[in-house]
């Protein structure tokens, strides 16, 4: 029991900290990555790049699809990279720097890593 | 596979070099080139939609997006803006306590002036919107001001825009202090700002006619002509302080107050790249 109440409030304390439910396993982390790419108040990025995820809904054309992540991103930091801060390639892209400006925490920039690379 | 990618790629490429040239004609009072400006929004818009003629920027969207034109096209059937336009006139008409009316206050008493505004007054050394001038008659002659977004301002401005329809743009940047504000203004509309590290010009030049989710920004080109405007989404008719207002803060900002220095000299930028254009006002939009 006590070993049970302790682990009850180590996963409450990472929550409260993080803000979001980060557990440990892949699956977990690509369900936090999608609801990230599609909520509204998240990451947004259902806004300007579609995915062929049948969730989709109202996707924008400002970016391009997401698709072929990893043959074009065999380097998967590059693509943390273009997600944490879009400026730093190109000063002028209209994609907003989600890590630079804390839009996203950086747990969940690694969820939205990994849910975008399975396209 | 990979062919679509690209060629999504290099679209998306393209069109942000297009914006860097939109923008190339001057960023200090030395170089800045109003008519140039103008010239190169113009030609901008006409490589991007070759279809459009240059007078249907007054349509905003819908001089670019064929499938919601139809259906504003039914909506300006019944315009949703005509009980504003009988409001607006009987304000306009009104008398003050002391006998005068807005007529007193204006050229032409007031019709058909739409096109010479916001419009830069050189003893004050600010830009006059049609809206602040309104209010400064009313507080001139002892009224109280309206308030600045919505109600009877909107509605004695759309009157005003609708005695002035077909009238082309013509506003004025007589010496450098105007240049210095007109400047300003567009420094405004192409900084990128926001924690989502947005300008007016990513979405408006940019991104003009591409999907952010399910809505598409207007072409720049044209912004000002037909405001005020009934917008489906506010209920109501409002002005383009308003609509600047909700952009400013879509972009994660702080936003300004209606009617701040700088939102009036963006309207003085704006406004000048619609010269040429005709007044619409008022008109609707989603
Ligand atoms: C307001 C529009 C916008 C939003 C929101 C946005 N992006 Fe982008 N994104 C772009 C644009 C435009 C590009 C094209 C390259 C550039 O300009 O940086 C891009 C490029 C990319 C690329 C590189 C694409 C490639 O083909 O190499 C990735 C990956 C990406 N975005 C992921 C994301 C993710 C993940 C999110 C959300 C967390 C997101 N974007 C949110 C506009 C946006
Ligand atoms: C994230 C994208 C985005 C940004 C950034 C943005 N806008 Fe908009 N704007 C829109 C959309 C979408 C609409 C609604 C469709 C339309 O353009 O009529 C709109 C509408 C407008 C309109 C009304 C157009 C009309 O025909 O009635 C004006 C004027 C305007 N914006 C000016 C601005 C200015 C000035 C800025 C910068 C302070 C700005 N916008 C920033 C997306 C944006």
């Amino acid at each position: 029991m006590r070993k049970l109440i302790s682990t009850l409030a180590i996963t409450g304390l990472t929550l409260g900290v993080a803000g979001t439910a980060v557990a440990g396993s892949h699956g977990d982390m690509i369900k936090e990555g999608q609801d990230v790419y599609h909520g509204k108040s998240r990451g947004n990025c259902i806004a300007c790049h579609e995915i062929s995820d049948p969730i989709a809904n109202q996707a924008g054309n400002v970016g391009p699809m997401m698709i072929a992540m990893k043959a074009r991103y065999p380097n998967k930091a590059e693509l943390r990279a273009q997600i944490w801060d879009a400026t730093a390639k190109n000063p002028l892209s209209i994609m907003p720097p989600m890590g630079k400006h804390n839009i996203l925490t950086e747990d969940e920039i690694d969820a939205v890593v990994e849910y975008i690379y399975q396209y | 596979m990979k062919i679509i990618k690209t060629t999504l790629l290099a679209m998306s490429v393209a069109a942000l070099s297009q914006t860097a040239m939109a923008a190339k004609t001057g960023a200090t009072l030395s170089t800045v080139d109003p008519e140039a400006d103008r010239i190169a929004l113009q030609e901008y818009m006409k490589d991007r939609f070759p279809d459009t003629p240059v007078s249907e920027y007054v349509n905003g969207i819908y001089a670019v997006d064929a499938a919601s034109r139809a259906q504003w096209e039914e909506i300006e059937e019944f315009p949703p803006y005509e009980l504003d336009l009988e409001e607006g006139e009987e304000l306009f008409n009104e008398q003050f306590a002391n006998g005068k009316s807005l007529a007193d206050c204006f050229d032409n008493g007031g019709e058909g002036i739409r096109q010479n505004y916001p419009m830069w007054n050189d003893e004050r050394k600010t830009v006059v919107t049609l809206e602040m001038a309104i209010n400064e008659c009313r507080l001139q002659n002892g009224e109280k001001p309206y308030g600045w977004k919505k109600g009877p301002i909107a509605k004695v401005s759309a009157y005003m825009a609708y005695t002035s329809r077909g009238n082309e743009f013509v506003i004025d940047i007589p010496n450098d202090d105007a240049k210095a504000a007109y400047l300003d203004g567009k420094k405004f509309f192409y900084t990128k700002r926001g924690q989502l590290n947005l300008s007016c010009a990513d979405c408006h030049l940019t991104g003009t006619n591409r999907l952010v989710r399910a809505d598409r920004p207007s072409p720049a080109l044209g912004h000002s002509t037909h405001f005020p405007v009934v917008r489906s989404k506010w209920g109501n008719i409002g002005t383009i302080h308003r609509r600047y207002e909700g952009c400013h803060r879509d972009s994660r900002s702080e936003f300004l107050k209606v009617q701040s220095e700088t939102y009036r000299n963006l309207e003085y930028f704006q406004t000048y790249m619609s010269n040429g254009l005709v007044v619409n006002g008022p008109g609707s939009r989603k």
